[in-house]
């Protein structure tokens, strides 16, 4: 049956032996189209592929640990994270990203309640929860409430500010530096910086002393 | 006030489990490659859709499906019907070639939709 077949299937032989779902066989009959009427190459279909699978929470933990290190990179990264990135060598994307600093007075914390927009170039794919309903409903009314299930509980002295993404905007938390990480280079800082605390879900690590 | 489906901000709902199983899965590449063609057909270069049409596709297809279909069946199914819409690809061809490849498949037809994460029921 496959060996009359003319259409390459860039598919691992593992993936072969489970049975194709319609939706995969749609986005399989669309991607074929498009390269077939030149909309798309298939050269470029792969180049997105790697940059898609490139992208991942270190870019966003190295701009933090640069922030804690440098006042002036700091300021330029709350005045435009796009701009900043491009200065480390870090391609953020077109897509305006704001940075929300947390400080002792104000922890930030980020949610898409329409949708799931979310800084990947920065940090990657988001993770399944902050997809789900449960997380997008509850993190705009009762935002301590959903910090606790993740373990983290916010003093009630500190101000709790929720920021409500969208296609055209989307953020990023900048963490406060973590005490007891006053010796250490940028490169170590960057190791105490989690995708979940730049999403403001947690706090950073805490070096060990 | 009326909301649609999506608009789910502020509505009562069951706790977030960040260590859960669904909580978390890493994307198959079937997922990554319907990233992919929106990707491309967004760019700068092709400009034929943009995320909000995608957006506006994904709530198009309304409360039942939109709570059936995982994340990224939600966004295939918008994609291809924006593109039919535009006349980038035609019904008929894409019901013949899915049809091919499902023929074509090894492992043969069409399997039931795969297990549910955190993040497709939503």
């Amino acid at each position: 049956m496959a060996q009359d077949h003319s259409h390459p299937h860039p598919h691992q032989p593992d993936l072969e032996e489970t049975p194709l779902t319609h939706y995969q066989a749609m986005t399989e009959a669309v991607g074929q189209l498009l390269i077939e009427k030149g909309v798309i190459s298939g050269e470029e279909l792969r180049a997105v592929l790697e940059q898609i699978d490139s992208k991942s929470p270190a870019a966003g933990a190295r701009m933090v640990a640069r922030a804690w290190m440098d006042d002036d990179f700091k300021a330029r990264m709350l005045a435009d994270v796009n701009k900043a990135a491009e200065e480390m060598g870090i391609d953020a994307g077109t897509i305006p990203i704001r940075a929300v600093e947390n400080t002792e007075a104000v922890h930030n914390v980020i949610v898409c309640t329409l949708c799931s927009c979310y800084p990947r170039n920065l940090i990657g794919l988001p993770p399944d929860w902050y997809k789900a309903r449960s997380y997008r409903s509850r993190t705009v009314r009762e935002p301590r409430v959903v910090l606790t299930e993740f373990g983290t509980t916010i003093p009630d002295a500190v101000e709790v500010r929720v920021h409500d993404s969208t296609a055209d905007l989307r953020y990023m938390v900048l963490p406060a530096r973590p005490a007891g990480s006053e010796g250490l280079d940028e490169a170590a800082l960057a190791d105490l910086v989690t995708r979940d605390c730049m999403i403001g879900v947690t706090l950073p690590k805490t070096p060990d002393l | 006030m009326l909301r649609r489906h999506h608009d789910m901000g502020g509505l009562d709902a069951g706790p977030v489990d960040p260590f859960g199983p669904g909580a978390e899965h890493d994307y198959a590449p079937w997922e990554k490659k319907v990233d992919a063609i929106l990707r491309l057909v967004s760019d700068q270069k092709r400009q034929i859709m943009t995320v909000d049409e995608l957006r506006r596709g994904i709530e198009e297809l309304g409360p039942g499906v939109y709570d059936e279909l995982s994340y990224y069946e939600r966004w295939i199914a918008s994609v291809t019907n924006i593109l039919i819409e535009k006349g980038v690809i035609e019904i008929e061809e894409l019901g013949r070639r899915m049809a091919e490849i499902t023929d074509a498949w090894p492992a043969g037809g069409v399997a039931e939709a795969e297990p549910k994460t955190a993040g497709d029921l939503s």
